[in-house]
């Protein structure tokens, strides 16, 4: 079969790219060897969250918060998106001046904040500890249930024409050829290479799994009403190396609650660690000392795609067939509707809306070659 | 010191305690853990099978004699790592961490509930569910109730809610005369079983049993009201107060798969000696295939003397245990469920109570070839606090979705549990001093 473009992987970011691909007007094909949305976009939090740890991570996601936002009529009642605004915890005087310096940042990009005094913080959200410094607001910020989100994306982009090749496995991807595991091939003008944290197809790159753990409640409507992060959140997502946790709550629409975040390097093992689950659920109960009440229903795991220099790999290959649309660690929900645009604004020659350079893979090859060097 | 037990079995049923007394003869450290306050099981904790008194009666002395330690209100959810099992304690609040060395799982069985309009009515409830409300002194007397669904537990139901005063109106089987004839023959064979069914007959007299009869909805405003029935040619209505309905037991084997056993047909596979495909690990009772009480007893008993070291004495009993899975099978296929009552269901017939999925989207996927994981994904079927424990045996039994995987925890806890370091139960003087 011959098609204009093949997308390689029907995660969040492999839906959204062949929705857009679709909308403008090519013949499309995604290949995936499991379920639809099984990875790390069935796993996450789908917190649509503009981060600011480093300028090109901050207009990526704002990008990405806008599409969200835009398409919010269109999405279905299932993405049950809610615009909670994410809540940035300030425990002390240190973390209120970084929460002054956080306002400045997103203001430079046009994101609305509010801060937060302590008696306006235990007004907004009372189950969390006495005694917290305060906030900032983030009120554009929303939650959304990705499995949908993503099912969506690939629904519409059916609709519109693009076909879905389940339950088989890609295994090369070059000169546009996509090679099968039994044997078959299919080729493209344009493949995208949307496989999450799997590097298989593209063994020079390097993203390593980051582990995490979520604990999903019984449902307690109204007991957060904002997503809920420690302002410690960046200098935890941020360690190279060592296990961290950080206080991460979020409302969801049915009354549950999600809590997370732990960060580990490790092997692609999902069993449950019980030590580093206890450290995340430690950090929830220190700022939300009643969360230790609620009944827990089901806890899991689930891995982060994470490049060295933590910004995901979109744009084109020295093989000029192949473009990448991965590596998003932490952000890959919030992300996945402006790496679409980017993806299409190559393929079709369109003017992106934002810088797209940090992105580019050749800075991935540059470091395998320093590294092999 | 961090003791082990020799023997570590869950669940206090008549398996599990069986299980107890045959191991404890061998002079091992034996402790059970049960998520109720009291050994029993099913049928003698809720007071159900009263015909069998004088077993119940032997074995609930058997074991508070043998000195097996029950540990009661323990509910077992996780296994984090071989040898080792943790239980949370709601009495105490605390995650109890066991170390044991051979391990028998005696987890019993559930009802089955299959959906229809109008089963979520109030006044619909499961069979068993209804049974242990009355025991529990909720009052039926002058009630007027449709028990249904298929199942020797139908008739037992109605039994004892007969004595207890309700007006019991009719019992709908919907398995037909003709499929029920080759188990009936198996029961005449069983001299302990046909006992049971002509005194349950007995306190029958004057309820009409109709076999090839089935629910088709319940009705009612806001409260069940009516259930309209059908025997496959015309469809009348009972006017009730309570439809007690419930589609047989299904295994529970969430305990099994955590511990990584395989299972085949619906049940956990096991040898002759009760042992499982994982080394230590044993398996007694209803998760090995639905085959009642006189089973679970024979299969506790072989597992507790196989994992005590005595295979001699577990091997005289292997031709009754085999005649007994017999009877399960012949069990099994007489309540087999028909294809009219898969088919009950309108599209907007919720299927998963937790988190309102109706029939009509699950059907819709299914129609798109999607398997039970797209479903869980995009609906969350089976993904609220019951864990699929309800939907899950019916969502299998209408779109042939199996869940084959299980995460601990297995039943809900508190985040607390895992918060506070697990406490290893030796420091539980007193299950050491009562083992003395
Ligand atoms: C615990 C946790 C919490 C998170 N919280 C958030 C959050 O709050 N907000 C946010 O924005 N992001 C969050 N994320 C990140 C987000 O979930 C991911 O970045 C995002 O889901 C990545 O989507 P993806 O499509 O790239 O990858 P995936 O969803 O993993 O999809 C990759 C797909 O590729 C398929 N595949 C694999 N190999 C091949 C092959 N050879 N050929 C073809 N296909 C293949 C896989 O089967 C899979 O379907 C979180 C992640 C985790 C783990
Ligand atoms: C609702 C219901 C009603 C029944 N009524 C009758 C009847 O009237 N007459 C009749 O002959 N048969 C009846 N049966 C069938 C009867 O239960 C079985 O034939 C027999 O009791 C099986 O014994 P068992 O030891 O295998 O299981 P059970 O008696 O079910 O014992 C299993 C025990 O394990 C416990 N358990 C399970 N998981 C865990 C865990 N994770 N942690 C701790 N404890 C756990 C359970 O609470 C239970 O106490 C009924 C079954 C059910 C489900």
């Amino acid at each position: 079969m011959q098609f204009d473009v093949l997308i390689l992987g029907a995660g969040i970011v492999g839906s959204a790219c062949a929705l857009e691909c679709a909308r403008a007007g090519m013949k499309v094909g995604i290949v995936e060897p499991n379920v639809p949305a099984n990875g790390a976009s069935a796993a996450g939090m789908g917190h649509i969250v503009v981060m600011d740890d480093s300028p090109a991570q901050l207009a990526l996601s704002r990008y990405g918060r806008e599409l969200w936002q835009q398409m919010r009529q269109a999405l279905p009642a299932t993405v049950e998106y809610e615009q909670c605004g994410t809540l940035w915890v300030a425990a002390d005087e240190e973390e209120m001046q970084e929460v002054h310096a956080k306002q400045r940042t997103y203001a430079s990009v046009g994101v609305e904040t509010e801060i937060l005094d302590a008696q306006a913080l235990e007004h907004a959200e009372p189950q969390l500890r006495k005694g917290l410094a305060g906030g900032l607001r983030v009120p554009g910020d929303g939650v959304i249930y990705p499995p949908a989100a993503a099912r969506f994306f690939l629904d519409e982009a059916i609709r519109l024409g693009a076909t879905l090749l389940r339950g088989v496995l890609p295994v090369a991807a070059a000169q546009g050829r996509v090679k099968l595991q039994d044997g078959s091939g299919l080729s493209a003008g344009a493949i995208v290479i949307a496989t999450g944290v799997n590097t298989s197809l593209v063994p020079w790159i390097t993203v390593q799994p980051r582990k995490g753990h979520l604990v999903i409640t019984d449902r307690y409507p109204g007991f957060v009403r904002h997503q809920l992060v420690e302002l410690g959140y960046l200098k935890s997502a941020h360690k190279l190396t060592a296990d961290s946790v950080a206080f991460n709550v979020q409302p969801r629409q049915t009354g549950q609650l999600l809590i997370g975040s732990s960060r580990q390097y490790s092997d692609a093992v999902p069993d449950v660690d019980a030590a580093i689950l206890r450290r995340m659920l430690d950090r929830a109960s220190e700022y939300l000392p009643r969360i230790s009440e609620l009944s827990a229903i089901r806890v899991w795991t689930g891995f982060r795609a994470a490049t060295p220099d933590k910004l995901p790999l979109i744009g084109p290959t020295p093989d000029r067939s192949v473009f990448l649309a991965m590596g998003f660690e932490g952000l890959g929900i919030t992300n996945a509707p402006g790496a679409a645009r980017l993806v299409g604004d190559y393929l079709l020659g369109r003017e992106p809306a934002i810088d797209r350079t940090p992105f580019l893979p050749g800075r991935a090859l540059k470091q395998a070659e320093a590294m092999r060097a | 010191m961090s003791m082990r037990w020799d023997v570590l079995i869950v669940g206090a049923g008549p398996a599990g305690m069986a299980a107890a007394v045959a191991a404890s003869r061998g002079r091992l450290r034996v402790a059970v853990l049960d998520d109720n306050a009291a050994a029993g099981g099913q049928i003698w904790r809720r007071g159900l099978g009263e015909t069998a008194e004088p077993a119940k009666q032997k074995m609930l002395h058997a074991f508070k004699e043998c000195g097996a330690v029950l540990l009661a209100g323990r509910r077992v959810v996780q296994a984090p790592e071989p040898g080792v099992l943790e239980a949370w304690c709601d009495e105490t609040n605390v995650l109890e961490r066991y170390h044991y060395d051979r391990l028998i799982l005696a987890t019993g069985a559930r009802e089955r509930f299959l959906p229809f309009p109008g089963w979520t009515l109030p006044g619909v409830m499961g069979a068993g569910g209804l049974q242990a409300l009355v025991r529990g002194g909720y009052d039926v007397r002058g009630k007027r109730v449709v028990v249904a669904g298929t199942g020797p537990l139908l008739m037992a139901v109605a039994a004892h809610l007969k004595h207890d005063g309700a007006k019991v109106v009719a019992i709908c089987e919907q398995a037909s005369m003709a499929r029920m004839l080759p188990f009936a023959a198996q029961l005449a064979k069983k001299p302990s079983k046909i006992l049971q069914a002509v005194a349950l007959g007995a306190n029958l007299r004057g309820v009409s049993y109709k076999t090839g009869c089935w629910p088709v909805a319940a009705i009612g405003n806001g409260r069940l009201q009516h259930v309209e029935l059908t025997d496959g040619r015309r469809r009348w209505t009972e006017q009730c107060d309570l439809l007690a309905c419930g589609f047989h037991l299904v295994p529970n084997l969430e305990l099994p798969l955590l511990f990584g056993c395989r299972v085949e047909n619906d049940a956990v596979a096991v040898n002759a000696m009760q042992q499982t495909s994982v080394a230590g690990v044993y398996c007694a009772g209803e998760p090995t295939g639905i085959a009642g009480v006189d089973a679970a007893l024979l299969q506790g008993e072989i597992a507790g003397l196989a994992a005590a070291g005595n295979t001699g004495g577990a091997e005289k009993l292997v031709a009754r245990s085999k005649a007994e899975r017999a009877f399960g099978e012949a069990m099994t296929s007489a309540f087999r469920l028909r294809d009219e009552v898969l088919r009950l269901c309108d599209a907007n017939t919720i299927v998963c109570r937790c988190e309102d999925v109706s029939y009509g989207s699950l059907k819709a996927l299914a129609d798109e070839k999607n398997n039970w994981t797209d479903a869980k994904l995009l609906t969350r079927c089976g993904m609220g606090p019951c864990q699929g424990r309800v939907c899950g045996p019916a969502v299998e039994a209408l779109f042939g979705w199996k869940n084959a995987s299980v995460r601990p925890p297995v039943f809900p806890v508190p985040i607390a549990a895992f918060i506070t370091e697990p406490q290893s139960e030796f420091d539980n003087q007193q299950a050491l001093q009562e083992m003395q």
